[in-house]
């Protein structure tokens, strides 16, 4: 626990043209494909630049619309990696380019082979204590298992998803025991099943935006306590709620373009921390 | 029936005479020597007898548990070939005999090991002591409890008394000794001489003693039951009563796995917790990642090996340890790898950084438990320091901590959780779970409530009612907190013992081979022991444990097919007797409870009062037919009915002559029952049918309990027994020699507890014990009271009650009260008036009351006489009264035949003479109680047994539960001295299958 956010990588890849009309979406809004990937350039950039992580940066591939999402093709925990199989076909492949990152990287790599079962990351939370899987469109019971069987040494409790995406489409980690919960009532529904459901008590940050509520923390070692979050511009309301936390380093990443095709900060990258070995 | 009993206890009397017999006679020639016969058989010495006595005479309250003990002896003695029996006659009867006060040191310890039982709660160290010697040698015991049966069998009661009276004679076989094979953590076998009725934690302390270890409350014993299933042996009852006919090995393990337990006081403790986790893991119900595994395997050789030596090849030997299920090279080497880094840590220091890591395991200190959701989805519940966890293929997919549950519960099969209410919530919920089977909803049930007082109380709660007998729907966690014990360990005041840290290489050599003791798959880790007799293993005992366990087997399949048989005929009888009971109940005129007693009271001469009552169950939701029966026989410790009577002898002839009464009347009134039933069957059939298929509630069982029937018997036998026993009807009637068995097994099942239901109300740690109070609307625990049948003083005169009690049911039979009250103390008295205006048949009454209760007596006009024999066994064996063995009670109006004898290992049935049967049915609106009263004069000590047998009927809005479990309290309320030996339920089939456990 004491070591939860102590990130030392970050896998990332580049956002394919084919994002813009092909790219799963769950609204009609049209993506600026040029400010999606200056975003992405921003996002990237924090994590490198200010922050010191080891980057790496796979190719967007074309033929894979939703290849920048990589949060959802890995789940990486101690010396583990799960390389998932995303509930939806078209990001199977996905996981490929994903799989050969981690096994440069050492880890240990557990893939779901089995056909039945479905798991994006997004639907993964994990608080340093103990895993919350969400279960939904996107990931089922099956898909939560195996990751149980991954991860064994922790709780794994799954969550319902009662609207959204997926899990963290309305919740994340926003420091240590501290959790991000958007205040939409399903969101609120979820939460409560967290809290019962959890070994640990956890804090809770309240966001007016559901959307606001992924967030990217981090516990880096000389950094302290930083988070990634919203920008004002895009909810005000939100941003003034993270503004307030004093314990954070805090970064306002915009992510307008990616919000638009159902992504989140989170989604973005696959933080890592290689520190333990 | 009473003759099919005997021939139960002959049949097994055989087999365990070829081996008990030359150990028999030097017995015998023991016990005769009374007080010095307790003494050789114990190993450990005996407090004096004088101090027994005292102490008896202090516990005479508490003495009236005791009776079962006595009677086991007795009905072992008893059980013995006739031979035998005049050995033995002349011990029971000096134990009998003797006025209260002169109670033989025997007794005077049994009552000692009553109190204690009866405050199973919280056994006290000194007690412990004590008991060691009684328990001690108490190897003929199981062969006991066969012979009973067996005796049974024979022809006639007259015959059975004889022999009764034989054994009665007889010195008591107690000190029989028995050596348990328990499989330490380490994985090797430490044999233990216990006596035979020693409680579990006369054991538990021992193999404490054996690992010098203090802070023993976060461990404990478990054993395999015959279904392969990890129990917990309680250390507030008698082991051979929990493991019935399972051999007597035992793995010593942790039972409340510390949250942090940094936190224990000394080494050793947390070294064998490592010990534990170290079979968890390697047993694989301890998941755990590569690394975790890696890591803790390091911690491991570091407390094991000491520093890593370079020069030495870790490679070559460390395969011999057990880090995982299965584990890699690649694990091993990664495991050398972490070995490296411990350089200088110290084995203790080792010891504790693997359990900081171990702690945080997902699993860590869950006790696992396959479940059915309310939709039938498998899942798995949990059970935790913090709470219940609800697993599902591994995942958790829900929690419940201890401060969101407001009660525990089980029923049959089904485990509930009421849930409190949140804040938005206005109502609190319920949460169901699907057991495989009622035994292992109560198991749940139970580490349920122990994990909750151990981790959440600061101290135990007290069983509401401690001295009355409680079922196991009472039961409580008897031990100490985990408040307590670190309050405890800050007083440890002794340097750090030494000890030896054994290699875990045994422990993974163990686990590849030790099938045998292996618990289960969860209990794996338990069965680790290695080869037998590595340490200690003694043939000996091996021996002993081998025929007791295939006498339990051939025990277990007969009573199988008993009950196969049974259950069907159990069903119909059910209904017949519904039918019969209502017939009954509508052509005889309303009882008023007056008359009831007087009748009662009156014909015999000696008025006992049985307070104790079996309330049967018949639950048929729709379809399903559930019937509760509980039987309580209640012993009275002779020295009450001595006292009163004065002596023993009158008390004997009375019962002589009561006997052939009884007998006469009970034959009777089967054929009269037929009859009966014949003639009603066009009325009540239908009535008895609807009855069956609605769901039998048993709404107001407390009122049965007031009912109190006073039995005309003299016995001036120092010690009455009670046995609650609820005994399906079909079975009990039809076959008496089945019926016993199944008795037995069910009576096993439901043993210390009334295993259908049970409800526990977690409290909040600051919230006291009291809050757990019984409700009695909500379901209460199924506390089946038996109350003892306080042979009253008033010896009277013939039993002519079985007879007269018809009519005297309608009349106010209680004359048993004035009778009775004179002689006895105020209590009985108290509770006889009480019992009077239930008494009365009137439905209304009893509702108001209690529930409206008409006493019916069986005799012949009306109600069908049953023949009961009564072993003693089942109060012999119930020492505490939480247990409740299970022996199954027709009070039907039938005939119904009681076979006293209890098959478990536990019960010893004894032939008895018969002074008087009664057979008493009271109904009220939703309920029809059939009390069934009977005294047996065994040896010198009379045994008055009561059963009830309540059928409720009613809309399926009825609690059943609930209503059980009243009436089991308030018959333990209303007959304290009375101890509750059996409490079946019927339920559908799945009740018998459960109920026998």
């Amino acid at each position: 626990m004491a070591s939860f956010g102590n990130f030392t990588h970050a896998i990332v890849r580049g956002i394919p043209a084919s994002l813009v009309q092909e790219a799963l979406r769950s609204s009609l809004c049209q993506v600026d494909l040029v400010k999606a990937q200056h975003q992405l350039q921003l996002h990237i950039g924090t994590l490198k630049d200010e922050l010191g992580l080891q980057v790496v940066e796979l190719p967007a591939d074309e033929s894979l619309p939703d290849c920048v999402f990589v949060e959802d093709c890995a789940v990486v925990c101690g010396d583990t990696a799960l390389i998932t199989r995303p509930g939806a076909p078209s990001r199977r492949k996905e996981t490929k380019a994903m799989k050969s990152a981690l096994q440069e990287l050492n880890f240990k790599i557990v893939e779901m082979k089995d056909d039945t079962a479905t798991l994006d990351g997004g639907d993964v939370l994990f608080t340093g204590r103990e895993f919350f899987v969400g279960l939904s469109k996107r990931t089922n019971h099956r898909g939560i298992e195996i990751l149980a069987g991954a991860f064994k040494d922790y709780p794994v409790s799954t969550l319902p998803v009662f609207e959204g995406l997926h899990l963290k489409s309305f919740c994340s980690m926003a420091g240590p025991d501290l959790i991000a919960f958007g205040s939409s009532e399903p969101a609120q529904k979820t939460l409560k099943i967290l809290q019962q459901t959890g070994d640990h008590h956890y804090k809770t940050l309240i966001l007016p935006d559901d959307a606001a509520a992924n967030c990217v923390f981090m516990n880096l070692s000389g950094k302290g306590q930083v988070l990634l979050h919203c920008t004002p511009e895009e909810y005000p309301n939100s941003a003034k709620v993270f503004e307030r936390l004093t314990d954070h380093l805090l970064f306002p990443v915009p992510n307008s373009e990616m919000s638009k095709v159902d992504g989140g900060l989170s989604c973005c990258s696959v933080l890592i921390s290689k520190t333990g070995s | 029936m009473t003759t099919e009993v005997v021939s139960e206890a002959e049949v097994k009397k055989e087999p365990e005479k070829a081996d008990e017999q030359p150990a028999a006679p030097q017995q015998d020639a023991e016990q005769e020597s009374e007080q010095p016969a307790a003494i050789q058989d114990g190993d450990t010495p005996r407090t004096a007898s004088p101090q027994t006595d005292r102490k008896s005479k202090e516990a005479r309250g508490l003495s009236r548990f005791l009776p079962p003990w006595l009677k086991r002896q007795k009905s072992q003695s008893r059980t013995e070939p006739s031979e035998d029996h005049e050995d033995k006659a002349p011990m029971e009867e000096q134990l009998e005999a003797p006025p209260p006060e002169e109670v033989s040191p025997q007794e005077a310890e049994r009552d000692e090991s009553h109190s204690i039982g009866s405050a199973d709660t919280q056994p006290a160290k000194e007690e412990k002591g004590e008991e060691f010697p009684e328990r001690i040698g108490d190897g003929k015991e199981e062969e006991d409890l066969l012979e009973s049966k067996a005796g049974e069998k024979e022809d006639e009661p007259l015959k059975a008394e004889a022999e009764a009276e034989k054994s009665s004679l007889k010195p008591a076989k107690k000190m029989k000794t028995v050596t348990c094979q328990v499989t330490l953590l380490d994985g090797s076998l430490l044999p233990c001489e216990v006596e035979k009725r020693a409680k579990g934690i006369v054991l538990f302390v021992k193999v404490c003693e054996h690992l010098n270890l203090l802070e023993k409350d976060y461990f404990g014993l478990c054993y395999k039951d015959h279904a392969d299933q990890k129990c917990w042996l309680d250390p507030a009852k008698e082991i051979k009563r929990q493991i019935r006919n399972c051999p007597w090995q035992f793995a010593f393990s942790v039972k409340f796995y510390p949250p942090d337990p940094s936190q224990l006081t000394e080494d050793i403790t947390r070294y064998l917790l490592c010990l534990q986790l170290r079979q968890d893991i390697a047993s694989g119900r301890l998941p755990c990642s590569f690394v975790t595994h890696s890591l803790l395997g390091s911690y491991t050789l570091q407390a094991e090996m000491g520093d890593h030596d370079p020069d030495a090849c870790c490679l070559d030997y460390i395969s011999e340890f057990q880090f995982a299920p299965s584990q890699s090279k690649e694990m091993e080497e990664k495991v050398v790898e972490l070995y490296k880094t411990h350089r200088g840590m110290s084995p203790a220091q080792a010891d504790a950084q693997f359990l900081e890591n171990a702690k945080k395991l997902s699993m860590y200190g869950v006790d696992l438990h396959h479940a059915k959701d309310s939709e039938g989805v498998d899942i798995m519940l949990g059970v935790c320091a913090n709470g219940l966890l609800i697993y599902k293929d591994r995942l958790r997919i829900n929690r419940f901590a201890w401060p969101k549950i407001l009660k525990i519960s089980y029923k049959r099969s089904n485990f509930y959780i009421k849930i409190r209410p949140g804040e938005a919530e206005q109502f609190e919920s319920s949460v169901g779970f699907k057991l495989p089977n009622h035994r292992a909803a109560k198991r749940l049930w139970k580490v349920c409530v122990e994990h909750h007082t151990f981790f959440r109380l600061v101290t135990p709660e007290q069983p509401p009612k401690a001295r009355f007998l409680t079922l196991g729907s009472k039961f409580r966690y008897s031990g100490r907190t985990q408040a307590q014990t670190r309050q405890a360990s800050t007083l440890i005041d002794r340097p750090a013992p030494h000890f030896e840290r054994c290699s875990s290489k045994r422990l993974s050599r163990s686990l590849d081979g030790v099938p045998g003791l292996g618990m289960d798959d969860q209990a794996g880790a338990t069965s680790l022991g290695r080869t037998p007799g590595e340490k200690n293993g003694r043939d000996p005992a091996l021996e002993l444990s081998s025929d007791s366990k295939t006498a339990g087997d051939m025990e277990d399949s007969q009573r199988q097919k008993d009950l196969d048989k049974t259950q069907e005929d159990v069903l119909k009888h059910q209904a017949s007797i519904s039918e019969l009971k209502r017939n009954f109940m509508e052509s005889t005129p309303e009882p008023q409870p007056s008359q009831w007693d007087k009748r009662l009271t009156a014909s015999p001469a000696t008025s006992l009062r049985l307070r104790a009552q079996a309330a049967f169950e018949e639950e048929v939701p729709s379809s399903s037919l559930l019937s509760s029966t509980v039987a309580c026989t209640t012993s009275v410790p002779a020295a009450e009915g001595a006292i009163a009577v004065g002596s023993p002898p009158a008390a004997a002839h009375v019962a002589e002559k009561a006997l052939p009464r009884a007998d006469g009347p009970a034959y009777s009134s089967n054929d009269v029952g037929k009859t009966a039933e014949d003639k009603q069957k066009s009325d009540t059939l239908e009535q008895a049918e609807v009855e069956i298929e609605e769901t039998v509630v048993i709404k107001e069982v407390r009122k049965a309990p007031k009912v109190e029937v006073t039995v005309p018997e003299v016995v001036v036998t120092a010690v009455t027994e009670k046995e609650p026993e609820k005994k399906p009807g079909g079975e009990a009637e039809g076959r008496g020699g089945e019926g016993v068995t199944q008795r037995g097994s069910t009576s096993s099942d439901s043993h210390s507890e009334s295993e259908d239901e049970a409800e526990y109300h977690p409290q909040a740690p600051s919230v006291s014990v009291d809050q757990i109070k019984e409700l009695p609307e909500e379901e209460e625990e199924l506390e089946v009271e038996a109350q003892p049948l306080e042979a009253e003083p008033t010896a009277a005169s013939p039993c002519p009650t079985t007879e007269e009690q018809e009519p005297a049911l309608k009349d106010e039979a209680q004359n048993g009260h004035p009778e009775s009250q004179s002689p006895q103390g105020s209590v009985e008295e108290d509770e006889e008036d009480e019992g009077e205006p239930k008494l009365n048949g009137d439905a209304s009454r009893a509702e108001t009351e209690g529930f409206p209760q008409v006493i019916c007596c069986s005799e012949p006009p009306v109600v069908k006489t049953e023949m009961v024999t009564i072993s003693d066994t089942f109060a012999a064996q119930k020492t505490e009264i939480s247990t409740l063995e299970v022996p199954i009670v027709h009070t039907e109006t039938k005939t119904i035949t009681y076979e006293a004898a209890q098959v478990d290992g536990a019960g010893d049935s004894e032939p008895g003479m018969l002074m008087t049967a009664q057979t008493i049915t009271s109904e009220s609106l939703c309920t029809t109680t059939t009390t069934h009263i009977t005294k047996m004069l065994k040896g010198g000590v009379s045994e008055t047994r009561i059963e009830k047998r309540i059928v409720i009927s009613g809309d399926s809005d009825i609690d059943h539960d609930q209503a059980l479990a009243r009436a089991i309290k308030e018959a333990k309320e209303q007959h304290p001295d009375m101890s509750v030996t059996r409490v079946v339920v019927h339920k559908e089939t799945e009740v018998m299958e459960e109920g026998k456990d």
